[in-house]
């Protein structure tokens, strides 16, 4: 096994996690900010993609999509919080996880019935086409560019929630909302961005995955289990605990993939369990 | 498939028995009367999995195998009497095409099953019909149902089997010293084709640098790449299905190994193609059991594209989609010559039929009931040689039907 194959597999492994944790941030956020576990994540990255993917054959331009689905689609998880989720605040964690999970069935079969199952092409945008040489190996030049369009959102979100009013008060209300309605702030109104927020990464993350896998009404499965790992390992709610284990799983699938090509998938979740048994509350969870 | 979704199939299922138990328990209660189908129509129980990641392909057998079903109808049915579809989903699950298919032979008393779009459902459903002395007729690729352990007097392949495949294909884009680099999905499939490519690389000198197996239905290939890579491949060998093999070509492509090496499928399917980008699959070869453009030179699959056309609005017949047609078609004719249902009389006419529907004359071969059939060999077209949207292959090898491909008998384990 020579050195050059193992950067380009640990660099592999990186832009991997780069994308596990686009897929898992929205996911995280709204279940360390509101307490609601998203079981439509998976389904709201695939509609994310067809919305991408409708949009940019509409204007002609890939960037189109990129930039207006996900706000689209963000705006419609404001609609599913403002309509749905909101009667369910105060009951137990099950009531919205059930809501969502059914959500979830419902739009696959939407997406079906519009689109049809078969998978629908997705091309790369031409600027982004071809590999270049990283030294060690060749690598896409469009993975290039999600891993550095990742770390920019990573560190928007981070300035949004670190730096800003708004992210201040979204980090107390996550922390005691009756406290900051007693202070006088429509909490109401902070959930319901938060949540349109989540919507939108998700639907951000099936937009970047289209031009890499075929766009069909199952992508999202898949990805809300590996979300839920991330997020999991990561420890819930922690934002900072979900970009280290993205990027984490990445790189272990990545390693995997290598020495026992046929557990790459499996390791993910082997991860999770020894990471839960050694500490439950995930990398950097706080205990309850 | 991951952790979470079997855990959800697994609810999915306990679910589906508790209400199919007690659908079953208050229908018996209410009207026993009716328990037992009243009318003489000829039924055939069609499992295959309608959700999931071959829903494509299935979708596909199911047009063709209505289509089937409805010229037989529009001629008078057999003997007068009626044939009737009930298709299932199996969701790509063998306990689930096990339950559906005893659920069609107990409670809806079907004459006989023909579908599975899968080698290891496939094979559950064969375990059902082998137990209950019904007639299947499998179509989808598989060298297990041919051997004499899983061998089942009521079941007939009318798939192409792994062995004629990849010999097909491995003759035609395989040479003396040429070197391979396997990727493959890690079950039944992508094992059995694995097995052939290498039989036939044996045979032909043609060397393996490397095999590695995928989990199936992987959505990123990424980590597999810089290692395919450094076997430097003259041919990277893609033996998975389904959206399995559109996403894996597309991000090999995207690594740029296409420069370096030619892209070979064990079966090339219509529908992934679909699902990407002509220049994706530009210059990829595989096998295939049918291809709509056999019509320019072979009336049997003009007739049968025009129909298809006819009946589904100008849409063409694909591969996976034509077993329904030649299966259950092969079937109702053998039903036909036999006059009827009985099992034993449909069997012999099974054996004696020589049938050519869609994709030239085929027979199943009296030992393993294998249906001895063309094998094309397909190349991807490049965009600017597509005359139309269907236009996306063309055919390089079209191997007559013979029993030199397959296993012999002997080998097979069958007493000669």
């Amino acid at each position: 096994m020579d050195t050059e194959l193992i950067l380009m597999q640990l660099f592999s492994g990186v832009a991997l996690g780069a994308i596990l944790v686009i897929t898992a941030l929205g996911l995280s956020i709204i279940f360390g900010m509101m307490g609601v576990v998203n079981f439509a994540h998976g389904a709201l990255f695939m509609v994310g993609a067809y919305a991408g993917l409708w949009v940019a054959s509409l204007t002609g331009s890939f960037w189109w999509g990129l930039l207006v689905a996900p706000i689209m689609i963000g705006v419609f998880g404001m609609l599913i919080e403002f309509v749905l989720i909101r009667r369910l605040y105060g009951r137990s964690i099950d009531d919205p996880l059930l809501l969502t999970f059914g959500l979830s069935y419902v739009l696959v079969e939407g997406v079906r019935i519009v689109f049809g199952s078969d998978g629908i092409p997705f091309p790369t945008p031409s600027l982004l086409t071809g590999v270049v040489d990283l030294g060690v190996g060749f690598f896409p030049i469009y993975r290039i560019f999600v891993v550095a369009l990742v770390f920019a959102i990573v560190v928007l979100l981070w300035l949004g929630l670190e730096k800003t009013k708004f992210g201040l008060i979204v980090r107390a209300g996550s922390r005691d909302p009756m406290m900051m309605r007693v202070l006088g702030v429509d909490i109401s109104k902070v959930w319901l961005a938060v949540f349109g927020l989540g919507v939108g990464l998700a639907a951000l993350g099936g937009v970047l995955a289209g031009p890499m896998r075929s766009v069909n009404p199952e992508m999202g499965a898949l990805v809300l289990a590996e979300a839920f790992v991330v997020t999991v390992i990561g420890g819930l709610g922690s934002l900072v605990g979900a970009i280290i284990a993205g990027l984490l799983v990445g790189v272990v699938i990545s390693m995997t993939a290598l020495f026992a090509p046929e557990m790459a998938t499996i390791v993910m979740f082997a991860l999770m369990a020894i990471v839960l048994l050694i500490r439950p509350q995930g990398l950097f969870g706080k205990l309850a | 498939m991951t952790k979470d979704n079997r855990n959800s199939n697994r609810f999915n299922i306990s679910r589906r028995h508790m209400l199919a138990a007690l659908g079953t328990g208050v229908g018996v209660m209410a009207m026993p009367w009716i328990a037992r189908a009243a009318d003489d129509n000829i039924r055939i129980g069609f499992p295959t999995p309608l959700t999931g990641p071959f829903a494509a392909e299935a979708k596909d057998q199911v047009k063709s195998a209505e289509l089937a079903v409805k010229q037989v109808n529009d001629k008078g049915g057999i003997n007068g009497r009626k044939v009737e579809l009930l298709v299932r989903d199996d969701k790509l699950n063998g306990g689930e095409a096990a339950t559906r298919t005893l659920e069609l032979i107990e409670k809806d008393k079907v004459h006989a099953i023909v579908g599975s779009l899968s080698s290891a459902v496939q094979l559950a459903v064969n375990e059902v019909t082998r137990a209950r002395g019904v007639l299947y007729v499998s179509i989808s690729q598989s060298d297990t149902i041919n051997e004499v352990k899983d061998f089942s007097k009521y079941t007939f392949h009318e798939a192409l089997n792994p062995t004629m495949t990849t010999a097909a294909v491995a003759r035609y884009a395989f040479k003396k010293g040429t070197k391979v680099a396997h990727l493959v999905a890690d079950y039944a499939y992508g094992h059995e084709m694995l097995r052939g490519f290498k039989r036939a690389q044996a045979a032909i000198g043609a060397e393996t640098v490397g095999e590695i197996m995928h989990p199936f239905g992987a959505a990123d290939y990424s980590t597999f790449m810089p290692r395919l890579r450094s076997m430097r491949p003259d041919i990277l060998c893609i033996s998975n299905f389904g959206r399995d093999q559109a996403n894996s070509i597309k991000q090999a492509v995207d690594f740029g190994l296409k420069q370096s090496s030619k892209i070979v499928v064990p079966v090339l399917l219509h529908n992934q193609r679909l699902a990407v980008t002509p220049e994706v699959f530009e210059g990829v070869v595989g096998g295939s059991n049918y291809y709509w453009g056999l019509e320019g030179t072979l009336p049997s699959a003009k007739a049968f594209n025009d129909a298809y056309r006819a009946a589904n609005g100008g849409a063409i017949p694909t591969d996976y989609g034509a077993y329904g047609y030649t299966g259950v078609m092969s079937l109702l004719q053998a039903m036909q010559a036999a006059g009827g249902t009985d099992t034993d009389k449909v069997i012999a006419a099974l054996e004696a039929l020589k049938y050519d529907v869609a994709k030239g004359p085929q027979y199943y071969r009296k030992c393993d009931h294998q249906s001895v059939q063309s094998v094309l060999v397909l190349e991807s077209k490049k965009k600017a040689d597509m005359k139309g949207d269907s236009d996306l292959f063309s055919i390089v090898a079209n191997e007559a039907p013979s029993e030199q491909v397959l296993r012999t008998c002997a080998e097979l384990g069958f007493p000669t």
